[in-house]
């Protein structure tokens, strides 16, 4: 199946689920980062040019580590994200699930020189859309991963209906898919919606528009829904 | 049991390991709670379990999802990396980790030394023999920045420049090209090797154009202190980028990714000390060679003296006793 929810097993001998952040939100992170450092850095600029020559000397300082230091102080200090992937809903964490480390914080950011080459993230783009879990150079060489630690959007946004069991038992993968279904149903057109639902026709003995409504019953069953 | 049940029996414990992680968490932004956390690795890895369960009797998504939830947070606070630095670790890094891993490598020290020193010596040859020849390696405004820094008169200006401004100016540049040359070390070893190769026929033209203007003197005693620490440093980065080149060119029996991971880790030793080495080079230049005052043959034997500590550092730190 074309997801990007991952697992990775813990030594509890249980699979934690991850879900993977696209290309998309971690550039929008990225630009938003990139603004506030500049912002930062100007309101620095600013007192520290009344300094003279001491004062620029040292905006070249903060300069530098602001390019090749900010996202790992903040990665590694503050639950994984810098305050640009904070505001996208997105965190850094090492492929094993546990918080990103020093060493793999410094290697992924030293690394992004290498996937700007050689125009506009260009390396670091490819190699995205070849790997599994969108991790750019830097991540495979740091072992990191970019996950969503937003919550998932709940049930809430289920239309409701009449819960009804599953006439056989789903296995994981299939409840996660008769779920999402349902969660997705509001912006689809009912067409589209009607040609989705016959692909289940084995599971719900129906075709088209009643297929869609048996596949909602089921979903709100599978949620935890019984009256 | 069924899900209510399951969810009625095991709430008050999820409930409180969520209070627990509220409190871990909030520990990094300084809120405390004066909670207790006995018990709480018990306490997570009966959530796993209960995890497990959940799967394995399908109480639903949403009931997976929200134990997923927890154990994952858990076990983000359970498994938290500890903090490298510390002041012995520090102290073993430059006593020994720094100069074995480079001793390790010493092939590549040495192809990486050529990579920068044979085309310098190219340079400096060509630009010597055929002065015009400097304007291919140089822009003309460069050129003749470099003919006036080392001039008597550029001299003097130079030494009236404040010194923290110099300081600033060379970490901000010199230590983003040797982080330049590391990561771009990655693209198959060619981003390193271009940087070693352009740092070198640069350097080489900058020394054959002033000393075609007969500043060779200067120039020598200006770059040999800091030299020593700044030169290798860019050695060592491109060193370390090879390193990165290698593991995706030949990656041997491991997969190019594995290979990329373990070779990073080889290699970041060596950029923790080229750091090291570059800011003791900022220093160097900024407040030592910019004394153009001193007599020359003091500010030669001083550089003598840092080519000597940095290559007894290297070949003798971190050696254990009676190897």
């Amino acid at each position: 199946m074309l997801d990007t929810y991952r697992t990775v097993e813990t030594p509890e001998g249980v699979e934690l689920g991850l879900r993977m952040a696209g290309p998309p939100v971690r550039l929008l992170a990225y630009g938003t980062d990139v603004a506030i450092r500049t912002v930062l850095l100007w309101a620095l600029a600013i007192p520290l040019a009344t300094l003279g020559e001491v004062g620029l000397g040292l905006l070249l300082i903060l300069f530098f580590l602001g390019e090749w230091f900010y996202p790992v102080f903040f990665e590694v200090l503050v639950k994984g994200a810098t305050p640009g992937k904070r505001l996208m809903g997105i965190a850094v964490l090492s492929v094993d699930g546990t918080p990103v480390s020093w060493t793999a914080s410094v290697m992924r950011n030293l690394l992004r020189f290498a996937d700007f080459l050689p125009v506009g993230y260009g390396f670091g783009l490819i190699t995205m859309f070849l790997t599994r879990d969108f991790r750019r150079l830097g991540d495979l060489v740091a072992g990191t991963v970019v996950v969503y630690t937003r919550e998932e959007q709940g049930p809430r946004n289920l239309p409701a209906a009449a819960p009804a069991p599953p006439p056989v038992a789903l296995g994981r993968e299939e409840q996660r898919a008769v779920v999402e279904f349902a969660q997705r149903l509001p912006s689809w057109s009912s067409e589209r919606a009607d040609e989705l639902a016959s692909l289940a026709a084995p599971l719900v003995g129906a075709r088209g528009d009643l297929a869609v409504v048996r596949l909602v019953a089921l979903a709100n069953w599978l949620v935890g829904r019984r009256e | 049991m069924n899900r209510e049940l399951f969810e009625r029996q095991y709430g008050s414990a999820w409930a409180a390991f969520e209070r627990m992680l509220e409190h871990l968490e909030g520990q990094s932004s300084g809120i405390k709670t004066g909670l207790k956390l006995d018990g709480f690795p018990e306490l997570y890895r009966e959530i796993c379990h209960h995890l497990a369960l959940a799967r394995a009797r399908r109480y639903g998504v949403e009931l997976e999802e929200r134990l997923n939830r927890l154990a994952l947070r858990g076990h983000q606070q359970l498994y938290l990396a500890p903090s490298p630095i510390t002041r012995s670790g520090l102290a073993e890094f430059f006593a020994s980790t720094f100069p074995r891993a480079l001793r390790r490598e010493l092939r590549l020290f040495w192809l990486a030394a050529g990579l920068l020193y044979l085309p310098a010596l190219l340079s400096l040859v060509l630009v010597h023999a055929q002065p015009e020849l400097a304007y291919s390696f140089l822009g003309p405004e460069e050129a003749a920045s470099f003919e006036h820094m080392y001039s008597p008169e550029g001299q003097k200006e130079r030494a009236s420049k404040l010194d923290v401004y110099m300081f600033g100016y060379y970490i901000y540049n010199n230590i983003s090209v040797s982080f330049r040359t590391f990561a771009s070390g990655l693209i198959c070893g060619l981003g390193a090797i271009f940087f070693l190769v352009y740092n070198g026929l640069m350097f080489g033209a900058a020394a054959g154009h002033v000393g075609n203007f007969g500043h060779s003197e200067a120039f020598f005693s200006f770059v040999v202190a800091h030299g020593a620490f700044e030169l290798t440093a860019i050695v060592i980065s491109g060193l370390a980028g090879l390193r990165l080149g290698l593991a995706l060119l030949s990656p041997g029996q491991r997969s190019r990714a594995r290979a990329l991971y373990e070779e990073a880790r080889v290699a970041l030793p060596l950029i923790y000390g080229v750091i090291a080495m570059l800011l003791v080079a900022a220093f160097l230049e900024a407040f030592w060679s910019s004394n153009s005052g001193l007599p020359t043959p003091l500010r030669l034997g001083a550089g003598a003296l840092c080519w000597g500590l940095v290559i007894a550092y290297f070949s003798l730190a971190g050696r254990s006793r009676g190897s």
